[in-house]
């Protein structure tokens, strides 16, 4: 099947992407007088709430030289406050029954527990108490930071893939901080310490600055005095506005080739810098979502038909578009290249797949298809209760509404074939791109 | 993400909890063709989740030198059936917002489908002519054989799976669970569409077939439906060729040289099979040695005492042919050899101390406290009441599960980590370029 559904929830899950699939939620909002902004959504299956608080803060808002300070600090909001002791949070949670994580990301920073009804008090008393209380101990800090550095050894440093991801991203923006990666590179990351941390926590943990989502077993009428009771005593902070560095206009495609001993077999990729449903052409990011369904949403799809089913020359092609960075969004194609197919025969193939796609336009019997699934995976997306809680903290923190994520179906069943045209000549462009190969290193003799 | 979930190496035990609410609402529907599934009403989301799966038609099931075939197998069920060629099959699937999977495991194949409750005909109507018809045809055969193959070439780049697989091939050499589920690039190769056909034709039978639903249809409509899907299977699958119990064969450390920074080590020795009556100690157990993911012993001493990791658990794996009690640790290179230590002295702690008191009081508050968290969704119930079946527990297990845990003792756990937890057959498989190792 062409993994246009699970692929929407899966970007929910993996990037919190765009408002995404949501239709007919029990969903309602209000604010606290400090500036919090409140969603409940309510699902009474079974007696169980999901808090989910959301930070206005993410990878993209740290100072120079200081990469991965967001990502450190949300490691550091374990670490206990005045009145908690050192992992005292954690083992309250799991003594609770409860289950809990966290998250950061180039725009936001969450945490959240999912527990028995009963004990959701005991949860957003811990978790106002962070907001504001948070203290550490030097050794402390320091071992955590070595558990960082671990993390981004396990995720990014031991696979190939992922450092040319990385690689990738770093090339596709000239000036803004989407480039750096959220986890931070590694010699910034070791220069990070407690200082650091609390300046950066000072500076952005505030209610006026939060989103607190509640899912599950309790409607606004249940929540509004918790939330009141304990985020409503916190005191609203100057917040300054966030800068981040404007992207020039990009004048020339760029190309990463990564070699490396460890890669096994070549891919090729690509992306392009696009709007986002936040910022830049905004009128194309709902178009976006059918123009990768289109074109590279599995095994349907035009690039898989063409480069895999017809030409032989890839043993997988896909595309993507993540429409949820508050700056941009960004469109992507993956190939794998058919054992011993040259790669400038297969990106040749793969341009003239594009081109003519540009030139001739979707299929309208395509676009329909992609607009069809659309009801079905809004309707699936209300099954899991946290997916949901991210799925609205996600929308809200970039600033969308509750109708924006409840609306999805109908917007992108009113985009039309000439929409869906207009985006993809607006994005596909080279000027704006990276293409990336990634290769086995050559082997040579000794010199 | 502060923390990675473990990938599972194996098989998870069960221990999700799920709603009383849910639990008691689980009903037996057997369909007029006489299949049987349980199931669980769910009307506040108008759609339906199915899983099922068949017992023994795994990668355990695939011919010497036809490795992988299982995999390979399930992989096509979405590629054309009956006058559906692949692509109008899946267009199908895209028009109706119908989501069907297959998958192969070790011992069991099965699938998943999802369809919103207007289009259930046609959902199982599809699923059932995939099941009966399948197609095979050349040019999905050709492009699945040329994905697998890619995902072995690329096995190597995975680090934590060259671990895992590794593990299994020297403690499982000469068994079934030693050979590698997704085949090698010869045994691929050799699969015919005659393979496909025999295997299709033997390892899917309604005898050893099981069902579990969730979602918003009458039962007897789904009766019904039962059989528009899965009448056609034949009455009883063929004979699967006999895979003996077994126990690991390894011991010791075996380092796998890879030029990375962060040594990968996958660590594991014999522990319980589901049906032992020590399954639940030997859970609870787990769960303060390794298993409660952010307060486990291992997560403390480990990561946040020493910032060794950020990954280091360990969990029950109980197959139908063996129990292991398996983990995982990623360490750099230089201090690899401290988390190993830290690691070997646990586990000798724990099988000389056992829990204390309060220990044994907080896993039992979470394992049974997180009760109605488990599942967040019909899709995760629907797992649920798969894995009860297939672990044999009974339908009204969910009633009983807490109490199996709460009759846990001080002595039950001190007699069965005495038993279990012989650090004498760790057996850990390193990728990477560690040092520290003992001997080394």
């Amino acid at each position: 099947m062409r993994p246009f559904i699970a692929g929407m929830l899966l970007s929910v899950v993996a990037s919190a992407a765009a408002p995404a699939c949501a239709q007919n939620f029990n969903a309602s909002e209000f604010a606290l007088a400090n500036g919090l902004q409140v969603v409940v959504v309510t699902d009474r299956r079974a007696p169980v709430v999901t808090q989910l608080l959301y930070y206005k803060v993410g990878a993209a808002d740290e100072p120079p030289g200081k990469g991965g300070i967001a990502h450190f600090l949300e490691h550091l909001m374990f670490k206990g406050t005045e009145r908690v002791a050192p992992g005292e949070f954690s083992r309250t949670v799991a003594k609770n029954g409860g289950r809990e994580n966290a998250f950061t990301g180039h725009d936001y920073t969450g945490y959240h527990q999912t527990v028995a009804r009963d004990r959701l008090e005991l949860m957003m008393r811990l978790e106002a108490d962070r907001m504001t209380g948070l203290k550490l101990d030097p050794g402390q800090v320091a071992a955590e930071r070595d558990v960082v550095l671990e993390e981004r050894r396990q995720t990014t440093d031991n696979s190939p893939g992922a450092q040319f991801s990385e690689q990738i991203a770093a090339a596709l923006y000239l000036a803004h901080p989407y480039r750096l990666p959220i986890i931070g590179w590694e010699h910034e990351i070791r220069a990070l310490d407690r200082e650091d941390a609390f300046a950066f926590y000072r500076r952005h943990y505030a209610p006026n600055n939060a989103v607190l989502v509640l899912a599950g077993d309790i409607d606004a009428a249940e929540a509004r005095p918790l939330a009141e009771k304990y985020y409503g005593p916190i005191a609203r902070r100057d917040i300054a506005p966030r800068f981040r560095p404007a992207e020039p206009p990009q004048r020339a495609p760029r190309r990463v080739i990564f070699e490396d001993a460890r890669v096994q077999e070549p891919r090729w990729m690509r992306s392009y810098l696009a709007p986002s449903h936040r910022a830049g052409a905004t009128e194309h990011a709902y178009p976006l979502t059918i123009v990768a369904d289109v074109l590279g949403g599995g095994q349907t799809a035009l690039l898989h038909r063409e480069l895999v089913v017809k030409q032989k020359l890839a043993t997988s092609a896909g595309a993507w578009y993540s429409g949820s960075g508050l700056d941009f969004g960004r469109f992507g194609i993956s190939v794998t290249p058919a054992p011993g197919v040259d790669l400038a025969k297969l990106e040749a193939a793969i341009d003239q797949v594009i081109g003519d796609f540009l030139a001739k336009g979707a299929e309208a019997a395509e676009v329909q298809r992609t607009q069809a699934g659309a009801l079905a995976s809004a309707i699936y997306a209300r099954d899991s209760v946290t997916q949901t809680a991210r799925l609205f903290g996600a929308a809200l923190v970039l600033g969308h509404k509750i109708a924006d994520v409840q609306e999805w179906p109908e917007r992108i069943r009113a985009v039309t074939l000439d929409q869906v045209n207009a985006a993809a000549r607006a994005v596909l462009r080279p000027e704006s791109s990276v293409t990336g190969t990634l290769l086995p290193k050559t082997k040579r003799g000794p010199a | 993400m502060r923390r990675l979930v473990l990938i599972a190496l194996g098989l998870i035990a069960l221990a999700l909890p799920m709603p009383t609410t849910a639990a008691s609402k689980i009903q037996r529907v057997v369909s007029p063709g006489g299949i049987e599934a349980w199931y669980v009403r769910e009307t506040s989301i108008p759609m339906l989740n199915l899983e099922w799966t068949i017992r023994e038609a795994g990668s355990i099931r695939d011919p010497l030198a036809k490795e992988g075939l299982a995999e390979f197998h399930m992989a096509l069920l979405d590629d054309g059936a009956g006058e559906l060629d692949a692509l109008a099959f899946k267009h199908r699937l895209e028009e109706t917002g119908i989501e069907l999977g297959f998958g192969a495991g070790r011992e069991r194949a099965g699938g998943t489908m999802r369809t919103l409750t207007a289009r259930r005909d046609e959902a199982f109507s599809l699923l059932g002519l995939a099941l009966a018809r399948p197609r095979f045809d050349a040019g999905p055969v050709e492009e699945t054989r040329a994905r697998i193959l890619a995902a072995i070439r690329r096995e190597g780049e995975d680090v934590r799976g060259t671990a895992s697989r590794a593990w299994f091939a020297k403690a499982f050499e000469g068994h079934a669970y030693g050979r590698n589920a997704r085949g090698t690039l010869e045994s691929i190769q050799a699969i015919g569409r005659e393979d496909l056909l025999k295997r299709h034709g033997d390892a899917l039978g309604r005898d050893r077939l099981i069902i579990g639903a969730v979602g918003d249809v009458e039962p007897a409509e789904l009766g019904r439906l039962l059989d528009v899907a899965f009448g056609q299977l034949p009455a009883k699958a063929a004979p699967a060729p006999a895979v003996e119990n077994t126990s690991p064969k390894a011991t010791g450390v075996q380092v796998i040289r890879k030029s990375v920074p962060q040594a990968w080590a996958v660590f594991g020795l014999p522990g319980v099979k589901r049906d032992d009556p020590d399954y639940y100690a030997a859970y609870l157990a787990n769960y303060v040695l390794g298993g409660g993911g952010f307060v486990s012993r291992l997560y403390r001493e480990v990561r946040e005492e020493r910032g060794l990791a950020y990954s280091v658990a360990s969990y029950l794996s109980p197959l139908e042919r063996v129990g292991l009690h398996l983990g995982a640790v990623g360490t750099a290179n230089a201090r690899f050899g401290e988390s190993l230590a830290l690691i070997r002295a646990n586990l000798e702690r724990l099988r000389d101390q056992g829990l204390s008191a309060d220990e044994l009081a907080d896993a039992k508050t979470y394992i049974t406290g997180s009760f109605p968290l488990g599942l967040d969704s019909n899709a995760k119930i629907a797992g649920v009441l798969i894995a009860m079946q297939a672990d044999r527990l009974g339908i009204d297990y969910l009633d009983r599960r807490n109490g199996y845990f709460e009759a846990v003792t001080l002595d039950n756990i001190r007699r069965v980590v005495a038993r279990l937890y012989d650090p004498a057959k760790l057996f850990v498989v390193v990728v990477g370029e560690p040092t520290g190792l003992p001997g080394g």
